[in-house]
């Protein structure tokens, strides 16, 4: 028989067989969840990111200190990958107006900046503003506030920049790359490119950062940044969106983790569908298999008809699930728009759909074909002794090959070879932890007399009888519930934390180069506003030795190591243990002070440095030796928006050295407007505002707050209804029974009274288990993988029972209704 | 040379109250063409030794032998691959796959040995059982008479040198068991199969040469027919 003969007459059977619709239904259903939550999570990350990249001005920036000319090269190939581009050339000098000098950072670029994201504008300090794409034109500059305020220059005025003048065209209140570190901050004017050339302040040897921004297509910026990491000197410094804020990073990360999650949990989810259908699917062929054995087929010809009916539908249920994806995604994505303020979704890539092709072949080879293989052991003598049956596998055969094909998808999904080895330990130990508990459970439940005019004895004495498949559904539901609890409950600490880190009242102006007389009167003028101002003391120190070994000997290789090792650090000093700081290693020192002097240092300069509690250390404080033993490491939240420092001194060392204040504080938009007097009355304090900065974050969070609670919800829907597929595919022995009972003058409410009682203990059972490891599992996710603190939640276990009980029970209910209806004789006759 | 024959078949099985002997030290020769009756009450073993014959399970001790290869000593799939080259099988309860049509149960066989002619011995085949009109039926959607001589038809497509019946007629009404037993001897002579049939009906015994009695086990009684 030739090949297509061979493929045309497996289709036939593929479509005449009724228990593979339920197959090809139960992939289609997996399918169509994970590649939903593929593709919208593909278009909400590619929103994201996008939305990040407004935080960089561009999807992704290289700066150099080595002349205009060392970006060509970069920049020719950026656009011939078909990629924007723009450059920007920043430096520090003093411009007037009329008398006035201030210090301020030159801006010079292009028509096409910014490629991310828009300026904020205004027409007088402080005052309110409004976006604009477009830059100044020559002879005229965009100024900060506090440049305008300090050279009491408004629009129309002319400034002075080395040897050309320039007009003032508005207020710079806000540009997109203003990111959060303390130079991109700095009061700054934007002018064009020609207008600096013009200036005469850049000659061959000035020192200025020449930078190129970069956007376009997400993939093809990948592709640049891999050719551009291979090719860049070692000065040039690549930025990319998630490194160009601590905030931003930190929340673009733990959405897409959690949404990778949900899609693997969709998948897992499925596979448990799938693993339940393929049992009925391979028990339904059992006596046409002793018949082909009759006839001649040998295990190799059975295992190879069933196999390819299995991966046919394996095809047919996973195409039909992409294009079901397709379009619930498109409808998940329509009510996204409406409900949140996200704008026009991008596009999303082919890649999900591929994904949720595979995903059906390999589950299929996971889940479906150990059902399909353990067919070619039923002995052909069946044909004569119906019901007789091979001696049973191990339930461990199964389980390996699930567990191997669960992993092998989880890395497909989440590329994490930490998460997938936790996750296949974590899912194996639940597996096996489930069986021993559905055994013990099973057991109990055999001391039950059967009893057919008792529902409830009759339906848990029932569970008991059929302890092995009891036992594979435990596991199954149970598995299926834990997920979902899971997932649940890592929703609500990722929504928590997020509130916790950027709470209403997060400082939204940061200010730099108080002195300590100013401290009182600072502090005054904040009171007035109603805002409270915390201040942290200043101090800029070397380190000399490390347990007076010179620090050569122990010179870390990394960059930001190499900076800790030989640049000043600043330092603060602090009698209490910093919010947004928890100590992991050592201890922090008691009120009263330690009896040596300590500092506390974090677990970053730990690590580059290669520190031990205990370790004496000595800083250069402006010309002065300091020691100050280590006490403790801490480990450093910075996306809070709090200041914070790699070194804490213990109080009573460093008090003499303090040259300024740090001070936090949250300004309400009536208290901004006392800016401009603070200005005038506090010229030598720095004030950096980053309430852009502040809302571009929030905004974020909020959508990927958004995106995370509807594909949670899409999971949760998709996960009933795959658990309600699987309720239903265990159902042909409960059927039977009660056909049979029916047949005995059983009334048709009895009958439903059993099932129900059978499925509300089945729930009961799983819910338990589930709650138990959900909250084990928790621990792990939370803590290792999404570095969250994990927080109990006791509800979690009378939740789980009780939706165990209810779900599991109406599934079940539901399943055997349609039985109750139609007439036993046509259920016992196999119709 | 006979084309089966069985040398001191015995089958036992544990069971709670120790080892069960299902059938215990068969002799059996059946000659090329001959047709073979085995009778005997429910639970006599008729099925056991049936089975063994048919190389569906293997004896604890003894040996089958067919077409002069030692049948019960070769491992599952070469069994497998020996009965699509020289066993039919029709059973009680006829063993059609319902989903299939009768053409495609028919066709089974020839699928299994990969022969090239598939379609035209099939026509030939329901030709045979004079039920070309319901090649494209579904196997379900035919009645209790129909099916059993699809099942005739799926036996001897392949032309098998062994035909066994498992009670042939035991789920058929008698104009219909009439009707399938006549086609079955018909067919027996038409391709000079030999047939081994087990049967509780006498008159359907009687038309085989020789009858074989199964009591308890044991073969007591070996006669030819009349």
């Amino acid at each position: 028989m030739s090949r297509m003969c061979a493929l045309r007459t497996t289709m036939t059977r593929v479509y005449r067989r009724r228990d593979l619709g339920v197959l090809i239904a139960a992939i289609a259903v997996a399918v169509a969840a994970s590649t939903t939550v593929g593709m919208f999570t593909d278009r909400l990350q590619r929103a994201i990111r996008v939305e990040s990249a407004t935080v960089l001005a561009a999807d992704l920036r290289l700066e150099s200190g080595r002349g205009p000319e060392s970006l060509d090269e970069p920049e020719r190939y950026a656009r011939q990958s078909g990629l924007r581009t723009a450059r920007t050339t920043s430096f520090t000098t003093v411009i007037h107006a009329g008398d006035a000098g201030q210090l301020a950072t030159i801006i010079a670029t292009n028509g096409d900046y910014p490629l991310r994201g828009e300026l904020r504008l205004s027409r007088e300090a402080y005052g309110p503003a409004q976006t604009s794409s477009v830059l100044p034109l020559p002879g005229f500059a965009y100024v900060d506030p506090r440049i305008a305020n300090r050279l009491a220059v408004t629009v129309g005025d002319e400034i002075r920049l080395g040897a050309i003048r320039l007009h003032v065209a508005a207020i710079l209140t806000d540009r997109p790359d203003r990111g959060s570190s303390m130079a991109d901050i700095a009061p700054a004017i934007l002018v064009r490119e020609g207008d600096l050339s013009s200036s005469g302040l850049l000659g061959a040897a000035s020192r200025a950062t020449y930078v190129l921004l970069v956007a376009g297509d997400l993939g093809a910026v990948d592709r640049y940044a891999q050719w551009l990491k291979a090719r860049k000197a070692s000065a040039e410094k690549l930025i990319t969106v998630a490194q160009s804020s601590a905030q931003l990073g930190s929340a673009t990360e733990r959405a897409g983790q959690f949404l990778h999650l949900a899609a693997v949990t969709t998948v897992l989810l499925a596979a448990i569908a799938l693993a339940m259908a393929s049992r009925r699917y391979a028990a339904r062929r059992r006596d046409e298999v002793a018949l082909l054995k009759c006839l001649g087929a040998t295990r190799k010809m059975i295992v190879r008809r069933f196999a390819s009916e299995a991966f046919i539908s394996a095809g047919l249920g996973g195409a039909l699930g992409v294009v079901i994806g397709i379009f619930a995604q498109l409808g998940l994505a329509e009510l996204a728009l409406v409900f949140t303020n996200v704008s026009v979704l991008p596009a999303p890539g082919v890649m999900p759909a591929l994904l949720g092709l595979l995903t059906a072949f390999f589950m299929m080879a996971g889940f479906g074909l150990p059902p399909i293989v353990e067919l070619a052991r039923i002995p052909p003598t069946r044909i004569f002794r119906e019901g007789a049956l091979p001696r049973p596998l191990p339930l461990l055969v199964p389980a390996i090959a699930a567990v191997i094909t669960l992993l092998v998808v989880l890395y497909l999904y989440v590329r994490d070879l930490k998460l997938v080895f936790g996750a296949g330990i974590a899912l194996g130990l639940a597996a096996l932890i489930y069986a021993l508990l559905g055994l013990g459970l099973t057991r109990l439940l055999r001391r039950l007399k059967s009893n057919a005019g008792h529902p409830w004895r009759f339906g848990a004495a029932a569970l008991a009888r059929r302890s092995r498949e009891t036992i594979s559904q435990i596991v199954a539901f149970g598995l299926g519930m834990t997920i979902l609890l899971l997932l649940g409950v890592v929703r609500t600490d990722l929504m928590e934390e997020w509130q916790r880190a950027l709470p209403v009242d997060a400082p939204n102006h940061f200010l730099l180069n108080i002195a300590p007389s100013q401290r009182e009167s600072v502090n005054a003028f904040f009171s007035n506003q109603g805002a409270d101002i915390n201040f942290a003391p200043w101090v800029r120190a070397r380190l000399v030795s490390v347990n007076d070994r010179p620090l050569s000997e122990r010179m870390p290789i990394t960059e930001r190591g190499r900076a800790f090792a030989e640049r000043e650090q600043n330092l603060t000093i602090s009698s209490t243990l910093p919010a947004d700081n928890k100590i992991v290693q050592g201890r922090w020192w008691p009120a009263s002070g330690p009896a040596v002097p300590t500092v506390s240092v974090a677990t970053e300069f730990r690590d580059e440095l290669k520190l031990e509690i205990g370790d004496r250390l000595l800083f250069d404080v402006a010309g002065e030796t300091v020691a100050a033993v280590v006490g403790s490491v801490r480990q450093v939240r910075w996306d809070g928006f709090r200041p914070n420092f790699f070194l804490v001194f213990s109080p009573g060392i460093l008090e003499e050295n303090v040259g300024s204040y740090l001070a936090a504080v949250h300004l309400s938009p009536q208290a901004r407007q006392s800016l401009a007097e603070f200005d005038r009355q506090f010229p030598t304090i720095t004030v950096l505002d980053v309430e852009g900065l502040l809302a571009s974050i929030r905004a974020l969070l909020d959508r990927a707050a958004a995106a995370v609670t509807y594909v949670f919800v899409f999971t949760l829907l998709a996960g009933i209804v795959v658990l309600a597929a699987g309720i239903n595919a265990t159902a042909d022995e409960r059927r039977y029974e009660s056909a049979l009972l029916r047949s005995f003058g059983a009334a048709r409410r009895h009958v439903l009274l059993v099932v129900c009682a059978e499925f509300m203990t089945l729930g009961a059972l799983s819910g338990l288990v589930a709650a138990t490891a959900a909250a084990a599992i928790g621990i792990f996710v939370a803590t290792h993988w999404l570095n969250l603190p994990w927080r109990p939640h006791a509800s979690l276990w009378l939740f789980s029972v009780a939706s165990g009980v209810i779900g599991i029970g109406f599934a079940g209910v539901i399943s055997a209704w349609r039985v109750s209806l139609a007439p036993p004789i046509r259920i016992l006759r196999g119709e | 040379m006979p084309v089966l024959e069985s040398r001191g078949v015995t089958k036992e099985v544990s069971s709670p109250d120790g080892v069960l002997t299902i059938i215990a030290d068969i002799h059996l020769r059946v000659e090329r063409g001959e047709s073979l009756a085995i009778t005997g009450p429910s639970g006599s073993g008729k099925s056991t030794l049936l089975a063994i014959l048919a190389g569906l399970d293997t004896p604890t001790r003894g040996e089958v032998w067919l077409e002069d290869r030692p049948f019960s000593r070769l491992d599952e799939d070469a069994r497998a691959a020996a009965r699509a080259g020289h066993v039919g099988f029709v059973f009680q309860s006829f063993h059609l796959i319902p989903s299939m049509t009768a053409f495609e149960n028919v066709r089974l066989p020839l699928e299994l040995i990969g022969a090239t002619d598939a379609d035209e011995r099939v026509r030939a085949a329901l030709a045979d059982v004079g039920l070309t009109d319901r090649a494209r039926y579904a196997a379900r959607s035919l009645s209790g008479g129909e099916q059993q001589r699809v099942a005739l038809a799926r036996a001897f497509v392949a032309r098998p040198s062994v035909l066994f019946a498992d009670e042939p007629t035991g789920n058929l009404d008698t104009a219909s068991g009439d009707r399938v037993s006549t086609l079955l001897f018909e067919l027996n002579r038409l391709y000079g199969t030999t047939l081994i049939l087990v049967t509780h009906e006498a008159s359907l015994a009687q038309r085989c040469n020789r009858m074989a009695q199964l009591v308890a086990g044991r073969l007591v009684e070996s006669t030819s027919a009349s």
